[in-house]
């Protein structure tokens, strides 16, 4: 076997075992799907009719910043279960193995895509239910998609070091909570940037998360594009290439 | 001579300010037992990562198979089937399906993989259980079925860290049982443990090792022999005189007697007539006994004779954090 065919098969392998758990342990699924639901509803009726967004009904302006927020969290399982794995010995097992270095943390951020989709569809109906539609051309919805998706995929290989240095999974979680939470926030993705003070501002302009809320935005509600779409593709592939190198480094030596 | 199927040599490994291993060698010939004996934190977890290619060595070399472990590591991993104390199984999946795992990983290819599965369930006695989740499983189960893990590609080369560390005393000796099977079947082990009775039980070669380095090796009888002959115990009766007891025995063992809890322990010469002389002299001496008895000495004893302390000792357990963070 090829050392590709042999990557691709130790991944398809590992990306199907961490899958099969999803059914098993079900409480996995609420962070997929009621957790994104409550956060809709949180926004658009608490804090909708406070918050000023000129040119746009609020649910139109908050979908395309949740969903980012949602699956910017979405690789949160790739941290859990890597920590979990190394706790448990699983790690050391699989290095003994004569498989792919790369697998066992490819198959984990592989497997966060297809639960990443499943999250956006259940957005997406609770959206629409809430108001939302979007003022777009086919192709250019699907291209938002396609770049929400990579952008999940961009953050599971930032979950995926934190899982690798956390000492448990808890702290995995604390985490990715605390370091995820605020940038998603300090971003264009609940608020309009020109309404924070000064410095936040700043940080919030040149936040990834805001290029590429303003990128799904602008593919789903034709707002301005600016720079922002290729922009928030060179942003996912420069955290893949900074973040995927070092969990791999670490993988190589990391223990129980 | 063929080189050894395992082989250390001079190993140095240290994590910070801790030396794990301080110049460590050791082989093991093809189809044997190895025991690698010693407390927590004497080097034996260490080891078997450096020779399982799960870290490398400061210095020294190491070959598996044939196949240096720096060099060759991922040749050297189709050799190699690895069974350790963390009982490494995905506990949401069944056991069935974590053994198809394996096999998938190792390449077996999805047929093969399956049928493998299916005859190790079989043989570990676990078909009952095939399609249950791991988690469901009791330790004695999942230690079954980490070992069963070891063994999907029939690796020549075993290395099992503490297969029976956690275990209640009816699940290690069903595990032994199990382990002589396998052993019995060609394949070279290296077993390391802190049990005496077990290394006693399974291993054809033994080596002691403390702080990372070998004190003592041979067979299990070799270092009971260096030990000295037989042991004499005697139990005295509650408040007995210890002082005229150990005159007592004194005068028919080989060395000075020990007292501790009660019991006066001695080495002796000779198996004949020690027992009758010992009552003989304990009756002059006007001592009574509970009980008397020659036995064996134990690896306890080695261990105790060459380290100067007990081979499980909680104090080492802190050093067992060896591979932590590195």
């Amino acid at each position: 076997m090829s050392a590709l065919a042999m990557a691709a098969s130790d991944t398809i392998v590992l990306a199907r075992r961490n899958l099969m758990r999803i059914p098993r342990q079900p409480d996995l699924l609420i962070a997929y799907t009621v957790q994104p639901v409550m956060f809709v509803l949180l926004f658009v009726f608490v804090f909708g009719g406070a918050i000023v967004t000129p040119g746009f009904d609020y649910v139109d302006f908050l979908m395309p910043g949740i969903i980012v927020q949602s699956i910017a969290f979405g690789g949160f399982v790739t941290a859990l279960g890597l920590s979990e794995d190394v706790q448990k010995g699983l790690i050391d097992r699989f290095r003994s193995l004569p498989m792919s270095r790369s697998a066992v943390l490819a198959g984990r951020t592989f497997s966060d895509i297809p639960l990443n989709l499943l999250s956006l569809v259940v957005l997406l109906a609770v959206g629409f239910a809430a108001g939302f539609n979007f003022d777009s051309d086919f192709a250019k919805v699907v291209l938002g998609i396609v770049l929400l998706l990579f952008f999940g995929y961009a953050f599971s290989w930032i979950f995926a070091l934190v899982g690798l240095y956390s000492s448990s999974p808890e702290t995995a979680n604390s985490i990715g909570f605390t370091a995820i939470f605020p940038l998603t926030f300090a971003s264009s993705a609940f608020v309009p940037v020109a309404s924070m003070p000064d410095g936040l501002r700043q940080f919030a302009e040149v936040n990834p998360i805001t290029t590429v809320v303003d990128a799904v935005r602008h593919l789903w509600l034709s707002t301005p594009a600016h720079s922002d779409v290729w922009m928030s593709f060179v942003w996912c592939v420069v955290l893949i290439a900074i973040f995927a190198p070092l969990a791999v480094r670490r993988y190589r030596v990391v223990s129980v | 001579m063929s080189t050894p199927a395992i082989l250390a040599e001079d190993l140095h490994k240290s994590f910070g300010d801790t030396h794990a291993l301080c110049g460590l060698s050791l082989a093991a010939e093809e189809g044997t037992v190895l025991g690698v004996l010693g407390p927590n934190g004497a080097g034996k977890t260490t080891a078997v990562r450096i020779l399982t290619t799960l870290l490398t060595p400061d210095s020294g070399r190491a070959t598996v198979a044939g196949l240096d472990v720096e060099r060759d590591a991922a040749k050297l991993r189709a050799q190699i089937g690895l069974a350790g104390q963390y009982a490494a199984v995905d506990e949401n999946l069944t056991g069935k399906e974590n053994l198809e795992m394996v096999g998938r990983l190792y390449h077996l290819g999805r047929d093969v993989s399956r049928t493998r599965a299916d005859e190790l369930l079989e043989r570990f006695e676990l078909t009952d259980a095939a399609k249950r989740p791991a988690k469901t499983y009791s330790g004695g189960m999942r230690r079954r079925l980490d070992l069963a893990a070891a063994l999907v590609a029939r690796p020549p080369v075993l290395f099992l860290d503490e297969p029976t560390t956690g275990l209640d005393p009816v699940s290690r000796i069903g595990m032994w049982e199990t382990i002589e099977a396998r052993t019995a079947a060609g394949t070279t082990v290296l077993l390391t443990t802190q049990y005496l009775d077990e290394a006693d039980r399974l291993a054809d070669r033994i080596v002691v090792i403390d702080h990372g380095a070998v004190i003592a090796e041979g067979t299990a009888d070799e270092l009971k022999d260096r030990v000295g002959g037989e042991r004499l115990e005697v139990q005295l009766e509650d408040g007995g005189d210890t002082e005229r007891a150990v005159a007592a025995i004194g005068s028919v063992a080989s060395d000075t007697p020990v007292v501790e809890d009660g019991w006066v322990r001695a080495s002796v010469a000779s198996r004949n007539g020690t027992i009758a002389a010992a009552v003989r002299r304990l009756d002059e001496q006007g001592v009574g006994i509970q009980d008397i008895a020659l036995r064996r000495p134990t690896l306890d004893d080695v261990f105790i004779t060459l380290t100067g302390h007990a081979a499980v000792d909680d104090e080492d357990v802190a050093v067992e954090a060896e591979g932590v963070g590195a």
